[in-house]
This record gives structure tokens, C-alpha cells and sequence, in this order.
């Protein structure tokens, strides 16, 4: 899995949802603009790269662009570049905005795996998050894309929400195993700067859910996805197999390079990451004048990819290398800690995040980047 | 010849003194305008950020009076802190009169009192000086009554200015001139200065301060350090202006400048009398001691690597502050540093932040400690100021320790609360003065330890901040007295133990559990924080472990986010100090010593 990957960031919405501080406009009279300026960003990246095995049509939310607009993104990418025969090509989508037709035309393009934004099976959590589909549109948006052509499906859940039980957390888990995709993301809900979910838990109009509960919750999923038979293979993902895993996301986790197009995308080729502008317009404007819309880069020292190393591999269930710790003595001592505390398991060369440990990623690599 | 004068300016903190200074200065026409700046003499960021003055300073004013006669006024500006007493009477010792400022609105406080009787223990004429007129709600006619009454003094003599609108500063100068005795100039008598302060010069070494009573000085001369007999060749001498002006010389009733070679400021001890070496005086001037500390507190670098920097930096910061003495400390929580002495909170605390500030170091002080007394059963007697150097308790006869005497000013309707803090603080032998009807004057015996631990800011509590204290040194009382332990997951960390009494041990402990509880962040693990005498728990705390610590997403545009997250943290751990696997953040040494959450 050493061929590149491909991300396209659509920056577009056709509501946003109160949780999320992704890089999107709600101004779809953009998004004419927007494609020449990604066409362009294509063209001039194309000669940089080899085959890419990987492509993620990421947002935003992808499935609001019309059928005209989805065919050019997908003719600028395949002027520019080329992909393997059997490329997984990701596109995310609302359940809202998925029919039949919809599905066997995206199908058309050579998309073979859709992220469905599913979030609950609760409406009432879902109109809680500003979420503009219903349970109903879900099991359809399932039907359709089967129906259509395309098989290969991700569903995405959010839990700790406001007002979020137990049971109706259950509840969510049992009806998305129900409909047997090959991969499910649990996210935690948490709150992101500037969003008016957070200004709302400042002004005391709602409160995130406790620590405790917040962690029943993720222990309730990764035990409920695992006996349904999900491996629990990154912090927030599950897949029926190892060959079901995000193929493109596990590039990110692992230093594969990957190409970013579209504002705020991030790209890394081994040792340089660099990252456009997260602003629509800019990103339009620059690359219309100067042809590029980077807006920052850093070049990792063997340190600094170090510690990511132990910082990604921590929220793996692959874990990392006990290499990476280099030759710090107190490093044993830590990281018998770890495993004392139950929080990893060390086997041969490799270091583990337990379930428990997958919880503690981050305080985990605090420890061990910190020797 | 020209006239002379030599005053200081004495209050409470707050009443003014710097002001005044820089009115002084500026109608002397010293200064321009423009270059002029407040609280001109204090020369220190901590000073002027602070409003305090920490070290002496002095300056001569020229003046001239209305019958056109030119009169050269020698301020001696000197540090408003208990802690710092002995400087100021050393200035004090150096003037023929102060100018005993009191705050219009708030009248005589404890501080004030204390300031007269040192005034009047040295002989000065007392110009009452009521400052702050201005305020609307100034009160002069209350005031001069306790002018009278806490003070006796003619309050028909006090002068009346605003150091901030510069109204009646005139007076201050008549009052200056008329009423402040000129120094007597017995230039034929061998030489006497007496020094009333010292500072380090990075270019010229040390700039002794001293007020010459009797002879003369000039560069070319050899002088003798009457305590030690130490001698110096002078290079030059000189008044002080905003900067230092040299002069040919330096007579009997002037104050000025000398600089002789002198590498640190610790070869010269304040209250010193200088003498010609070829001709020297036959006694030197009354009044001189060594300065002792009577607060302790150990001194480390928070990473172990920074040891020599430390070292270097200690080396440098005494040239500045003789007062400052440090011994070499090791403990198994914190590894290699100093054991220091202090002359007060404050001082720690100025020294603290100078380290920190002046000489870019990362420190870590212990809570601080007095110096007790013990008695063995073998007759041998101790003086421990260092916890880790208490005595196995079996080995006991007698433990003492040190008492002083706290002066409480209050308005008397805080009569209860203020004595429920004194008892609670082991205060015994109270007596009662009320100087003006309304106002209580409260003097009670009471341990210096506790005094210093947050006495101040509990009165000032208490008293909703009309409380004013001041204390003196008594004696040393026997008392029984325990050390208390905390220990970290069953580890004992000795830079956290503590001497206490047995009454307020388990308070004590609880109290420091907390703090500590509120100072060490969640780790990945429960934390016990126990407090101990012996093998005797007393206190106990638990910090619960984190259980969540996890970001819900880590794609392509979170990445650089995390690692430079993870790097401010490597920082950020670089500066706690681990104690077994606990991470410490530095406050929470002292923190242990605060009864109260900040």
C-alpha cells in the first residue's frame, strides 16, 4: 500500500450542521468558480505524481454538487492524472441526496465506496445537530446506492450527543449493523471553536454530556461493533476486515504520501506537508493569479516524524514500533507504566493501544513523546 | 559654602513615598519634563511594577530658597517593607529629619507607627506631611486628630500637599529647609561614612552609597572597612543625581558615592563605617549588625541540566543583594540546589522573580520555613531551618521556636474576626490600645511561622483590607512541634515536608493535600496525595485518573496540529518535575504554604 492517494476537498453545503467546523459555504453559485480553479490546481500537480490507488471526494458534503458539476470534478481528475484499475474511490455523502439515479450515476463516474453521513438513528438527535436528513432517508440512501451500483458503504455515527442514552445510543449501533455496510466511523461529538453548538454550550444552552458517560458510550461501541464482527481498527473506525479498512484514510495514519486538492486540503509526500488556503474565494483568487493556493509548509525533521509516528500509531490497532522510541532509558519504565495500567499491550516490537488505550491516544503519546 | 540638608521620606506602603519622590525631583528641575518617567528612583521592572521599593537610593536636589540661597537637599529614598527594616534604619541614620507621610484619606496605619518610633529611635526631626488632599474623600481634620493622638505629634506642624497635583509641594520644601537641622561638618576629624547601601555595577563594580559624618574622601585614598578591616583604593567619588556625578571629594554632612575596586556587593555590609586606612577613626559608628535571614526556603532548577546555570546565575544575582545567603541543598524529589536564606516573604519572593526574570531561570522554591530550636535528650543542642534536618522525634527534650510580636492596626469593628484569626494562628498575650476612638491597636506574641504563612493576606481578608500589621522580633518559646511528610503514591517527597504545631498539623496537611490536588494536573493514573506524621496518615487526597484523552478524528488537515501540540507539551513537561511518575508543575511547592485557593 505504497501508491499515493488522492483527496478532494468540495467545500460546500447545502446547510451547515451546528457541530462542525469543516471548511464549507453554503453558496453553491460558487461552485462553477470553484471547479476551474480545482481543475487548474490538477493540471499543474499532475506531472508530480504516480498512480494514485486511493481517491477521497471529501467536504463538504460532495452529494450536493449537481450531476454536471460531479462530472467535470471527475474529468479534471482523470485529465490529470491516473489511478489504478482497482483504485478505491470514496465519494461522502448525505443521505438526503441520494436516489437511484443519483447512485448509478455516481457509479458511472467510478465511484465504488460512499461515506454516508448517517450521524443517529434518532431524529430527534439529528435535528439536534442541524443534521438536514431523517432516519428514514438513511435505510432508502442504503437501498439506493445498492441499487445502483455501489456496494462498498460507510456509515458514520456521532455519539455523546446532548440528550444521547444509552439505549438510544444501542439503538443507533443496532440499526446501522443492521443494514451491513463494510465499515462504520463512531465519533465522539466534540466541540470545535467558532461553531454554534459551542457558542451555544457557552451561553449555558447545552451541555456536553459527562466524562463518564461520554466513555460508556465509546466502550459500549467498540464491545457492540465487536461482537457484530467490526474490527475496531482506529480510534473512531470499524470494518468488517482488514481488506474493508479506509484505504485512503490509512494512508494518512501510516506516512503514505497523498495529494491534497481544494481549499484548506493537506498534502505530504514522505517528509514535506504543505496545505492550501481554508478560505473559498482566496483559494479561487490565487490560484486564478498565481497558480497556486498553498498557504503554509513545513518540512519534517526526522524528530517531528518521529513523534507523528507515535502519535498515529498510537490510535491504530496496529500500533506502533517500540523503535520509535529511541534510546531514551526512561522509555521502558513508561511504557511498562502503559501496560501496567492496561493501556497498551507490548508484543514483540510492536506497541498496542488497548481499547482503553485507543481512549487515551492522545495522553498516550504525550508520555511517550515527551522522554 | 553651600547649604545642606539630608531627609528621608517614611509612610505606609501606598501613602505616597514614591510619588512625593518624583514631585521632589521634578520641581528641583533635576529632570525634564520630558524625560521624566514615575517612580524615577526605582530603577527595577519588579520595582516599578510592584509600586515597591526594594532598594535604597539616594539623590541630591538642588534648592533654591527664597532668600536665593542655593541648598543641596540629599533624599534618601528607602525600601517601605518590614522586610527590609534594617536598610531603612541604616538610612534613617544616614538624615537629620524625615517627612512622615500619611495618607489624607486613610489616615495613620500600622506602618506609620512603626516608622516613628524608628525615626525617633534615631533622633530626626518629624515633619508630619498629609498627602493625598485631593481625594474627595480626604479627611484632614480626622487625620491631624490621629496626627495627635496615634502619633503625638503637633498636627498644627503637618504639612498639607498632593504629591500627584504637585499643590503645597512649596511648603514641603520650606518645611525642608527651615525645619530639617543642618548636618554638623567637623571636616577635620579622621574620616566616618557610614554605608547605607550598596549596588553592583556591571562596568565599575560595586557603587557603595554612604553619608560621610565626619572628614573627608577622595579618590586616591585608601579606606578601611571598620568590621573587617578590609581596605580599598577609591577610584572615584561623587553625588548622586539621576545618574552619578563625580566630584573631587566627599565631606562631613554629605551623602554621596564610592567607588574602590570593591567586586561584590557582599564585600560591603550595610551599616558599615568607612575610615581612612593612613588615619583611621578610633570607633566606628554606632549601630552596625549583621543582617541575619529569618526565613528559609530550598532553591532548585526544574530541570536538573540547569544546575550550573543556577549556580551561575546565584553568583551574579548576590553581587546585587547581600542579604540573599545560600548554602548547597540536595533532595531525593528535586535533586541538586540551594538552601536559602531570606529576611522576609517578600524578599523571597523579589528574589524569585529577579532569578527568574533578570537571569532567565526556571525554578522551583520550597514552602518556607523558620528556624527552630531543639534540645536532645543528649543536651546537644540544633538550629534547623531545613525539614529534611529534623530530628528523630525520640531524640527530643525541648523544641522552640521563634516568636515575634505582631502589631495589628484595625477599626474596631473588626475586633472579632481579627482575634479569631490571631488565636487560630497560635497568638497569646494580647493587649489593647485604642489610640483614637474607633481604632484598635492589637499587639499579640506569635510564631513567625505562622506569620508567614499568609498571615498578611488573611488579615487583609478578614478586614475587607483595613487591617494594617506590622512585627518586631521577640524570642524563642518552647512549643511542641511535629514534621509533617506528604507523600505521592506512597512515595515521600521531601521538598514538601513541613515543621508544624502538633495542633495545627492535620489542618495543615489537609490543607496542602488540597492545594496540591488543585496544582497537579489528571494523569493517566489515580494519584494519592497523603499527608503524614511518621508512619501516621492525617490527610489524604485522590486526583482521579483521565479516562477519555482523545481527539475524535486525525485525518490529513489534523496532523500538524497534533505534533505541534505534542511538542508545546514536551515543553511544557520539560518544566514539571517528576516525582516518581508524577509530574509536579512548579507553583505547587509553594503552593502548600496557601490556606486558600488562588
Amino acid at each position: 500500500m505504497t501508491a499515493p492517494g488522492l483527496y478532494v476537498h468540495v467545500p460546500f453545503c447545502r446547510t451547515r450542521c451546528v457541530y462542525c467546523a469543516f471548511c464549507s459555504s453554503t453558496d453553491s453559485g460558487m461552485a462553477g468558480r470553484w471547479l476551474e480553479a480545482l481543475a487548474r490546481e490538477a493540471q499543474d500537480s499532475a506531472e508530480l505524481t504516480e498512480a494514485f490507488d486511493t481517491l477521497y471526494i471529501g467536504g463538504g458534503t460532495p452529494s450536493c454538487l449537481d450531476p454536471d458539476q460531479l462530472e467535470t470534478l471527475f474529468r479534471s481528475l482523470h485529465d490529470a492524472f491516473a489511478f489504478d484499475p482497482g483504485a478505491e474511490v470514496t465519494l461522502e455523502a448525505n443521505p438526503a441526496d441520494l436516489d437511484r439515479e443519483a447512485a448509478a450515476r455516481l457509479a458511472g463516474l467510478g465511484v465504488n465506496r460512499v461515506s454516508l453521513g448517517a450521524q443517529s438513528f434518532d431524529d430527534e438527535v439529528l435535528a439536534f445537530l442541524g443534521r438536514r436528513h431523517r432516519s428514514t432517508d438513511i435505510t432508502a440512501a442504503v437501498e439506493a446506492l445498492r441499487a445502483g451500483g455501489i456496494h462498498n458503504l460507510s456509515l458514520d455515527l456521532i455519539s455523546a450527543v446532548p440528550g444521547l442514552t444509552a439505549e438510544g445510543w444501542q439503538h443507533s449501533l443496532q440499526r446501522v449493523v443492521d443494514l451491513e455496510p463494510q465499515h462504520i466511523s463512531c465519533y465522539q461529538l466534540t466541540l470545535e471553536e467558532g461553531t454554534p453548538l459551542a457558542a451555544r454550550v457557552e451561553r449555558g444552552e447545552a451541555a456536553l454530556l459527562d466524562e463518564d458517560t461520554a466513555v460508556g458510550q465509546f466502550l459500549a461501541g467498540s464491545t457492540f461493533l465487536a461482537h457484530a464482527g467490526f474490527e475496531h481498527y482506529e480510534v473512531s473506525n470499524f470494518a468488517r476486515g482488514r481488506e474493508q479498512r479506509a484505504r485512503h484514510n490509512m494512508k494518512y495514519w501510516t506516512h503514505v504520501p497523498y495529494l491534497g486538492l481544494g481549499p484548506s486540503a493537506h498534502s505530504f509526500d514522505g517528509a514535506v506537508r504543505r496545505w492550501n488556503t481554508a478560505d473559498v474565494s482566496r483559494y479561487c483568487e490565487l490560484l486564478e493569479t498565481e497558480g497556486s493556493a498553498e498557504d503554509g509548509r513545513e518540512r519534517l525533521t526526522p524528530e517531528q516524524l518521529g513523534m507523528e509516528r507515535i502519535a498515529l500509531g498510537l490510535r491504530l490497532a496496529d500500533g506502533m514500533d517500540v523503535g520509535d522510541l529511541g534510546e531514551d532509558p526512561d522509555a521502558a519504565a513508561v511504557l511498562e507504566r502503559c501496560r501496567e495500567l492496561d493501556l497498551v499491550t507490548i508484543d514483540g516490537d510492536r506497541i498496542r493501544p488497548t481499547r482503553e488505550g485507543l481512549l487515551m491516544a492522545d495522553g498516550l503519546a504525550r508520555e511517550l513523546c515527551s522522554l | 559654602m553651600s547649604q545642606k540638608r539630608n531627609f528621608s521620606i517614611i509612610a505606609h506602603i501606598d501613602h505616597g513615598k514614591s510619588t512625593l519622590a518624583d514631585r521632589l525631583i521634578q520641581a528641583s528641575g533635576l529632570v525634564e519634563l520630558r524625560d521624566f518617567r514615575d517612580q524615577i528612583l526605582d530603577s527595577m521592572d519588579l520595582e516599578r511594577e510592584r509600586g515597591i521599593t526594594i532598594k535604597s537610593q539616594a539623590v541630591t536636589l538642588p534648592h533654591d530658597g527664597e532668600d536665593g540661597e542655593r541648598c543641596d537637599l540629599n533624599l534618601i529614598d528607602t525600601p517601605g517593607h518590614v522586610d527590609f527594616s534594617y536598610e531603612v534604619s541604616r538610612a534613617l541614620a544616614s538624615c537629620e529629619g524625615v517627612l512622615l507621610l500619611v495618607d489624607a484619606a486613610q489616615g495613620v496605619e500600622a506602618q506609620t507607627v512603626a516608622n516613628l518610633y524608628l525615626a525617633l529611635e534615631h533622633d530626626l526631626e518629624i515633619i508630619p506631611v498629609i498627602n493625598k488632599i485631593d481625594l474627595p474623600s480626604a479627611d484632614i481634620e480626622r487625620v491631624k486628630e490621629e496626627i495627635e493622638a496615634d502619633l503625638g505629634l503637633d498636627s498644627d506642624e503637618a504639612v498639607l500637599c498632593s504629591a500627584k497635583t504637585g499643590e503645597g509641594i512649596d511648603d514641603v520644601f520650606r518645611a525642608i529647609v527651615d525645619r530639617v537641622p543642618a548636618p554638623r561638618e567637623e571636616v577635620e576629624k579622621p574620616l566616618r561614612a557610614l554605608i547605607f547601601d550598596a549596588h553592583y555595577d556591571p562596568f565599575r563594580g560595586t557603587v557603595v552609597s554612604c553619608r560621610v559624618f565626619e572628614g573627608t574622601l577622595k579618590a586616591g585614598d585608601t579606606i578601611r572597612m571598620m568590621s573587617n578591616n578590609a581596605t580599598f583604593r577609591v577610584e572615584e567619588v561623587g553625588i548622586h543625581r539621576l545618574d552619578r556625578e563625580p566630584a573631587r571629594s566627599i565631606s562631613a554632612g554629605e551623602v554621596g558615592y564610592v567607588i574602590a575596586g570593591i567586586k561584590r556587593v557582599g564585600d560591603t555590609r550595610i551599616g558599615d563605617t568607612i575610615t581612612l586606612d593612613s588615619e583611621p577613626a578610633a570607633e566606628p559608628l554606632p549601630g552596625f549588625k549583621d543582617v541575619k535571614p529569618v526565613v528559609f526556603s530550598s532553591l532548585y532548577p526544574v530541570a536538573s541540566d540547569d544546575y550550573p546555570s543556577l549556580v551561575e546565575a546565584l553568583e551574579k544575582y548576590t553581587l546585587n543583594d547581600a542579604a540573599l545567603v545560600y548554602e548547597k541543598d540536595s533532595s531525593a524529589a528535586l535533586g541538586m540546589g540551594f538552601r536559602c536564606g531570606f529576611l522576609g516573604l517578600l524578599h523571597l519572593e523579589i528574589v524569585q522573580e529577579r532569578l527568574e526574570r533578570e537571569f532567565d531561570q526556571s525554578i522551583i522554591l520550597t514552602a518556607p520555613t523558620v528556624q527552630y530550636r531543639f534540645v536532645l535528650n543528649s543536651d546537644e543542642k540544633l538550629t534547623i531551618d531545613n525539614p529534611a534536618h529534623y530530628p528523630d522525634p525520640t531524640t527530643i527534650a525541648t523544641a522552640l521556636e521563634p516568636f515575634y510580636r505582631a502589631i495589628i492596626l484595625v477599626p474596631e469593628r473588626y475586633m472579632g474576626v481579627v482575634m479569631d484569626l490571631c488565636r487560630d494562628r497560635r497568638g497569646v498575650n494580647p493587649q489593647f490600645n485604642y489610640p483614637t476612638p474607633g481604632r484598635l491597636e492589637i499587639r499579640m506574641d506569635m510564631p513567625l511561622s505562622e506569620i508567614i504563612y499568609d498571615f498578611y493576606d488573611r488579615l487583609k481578608t478578614v478586614t475587607q483590607g483595613y487591617g494594617s500589621f506590622d512585627y518586631e522580633e521577640l524570642d524563642y518559646r518552647e512549643s511542641d512541634l511535629v514534621k509533617v511528610d506528604i507523600l505521592l503514591n506512597g512515595e515521600k517527597v521531601d521538598a514538601l515536608s513541613m515543621i508544624v504545631h502538633r495542633d495545627g498539623a492535620r489542618p495543615r496537611a489537609l490543607r496542602a493535600c488540597e492545594r496540591l490536588k488543585d496544582e497537579i494536573p489528571k494523569h493517566m493514573f489515580k494519584i494519592a496525595i497523603q499527608g503524614a506524621i511518621g508512619g501516621q496518615i492525617i490527610a489524604r487526597e485522590n486526583i482521579t485518573p483521565f479516562r477519555k484523552d482523545v481527539t475524535a478524528k486525525c485525518y490529513g488537515g489534523d496532523i500538524t496540529r497534533k505534533r505541534k501540540l505534542l511538542e508545546k507539551q514536551k515543553k511544557g513537561k520539560k518544566r514539571m518535575k517528576m516525582v516518581g511518575s508524577v509530574s509536579i508543575p512548579q507553583g505547587a511547592f509553594v503552593a502548600v504554604l496557601r490556606s486558600e485557593k488562588k
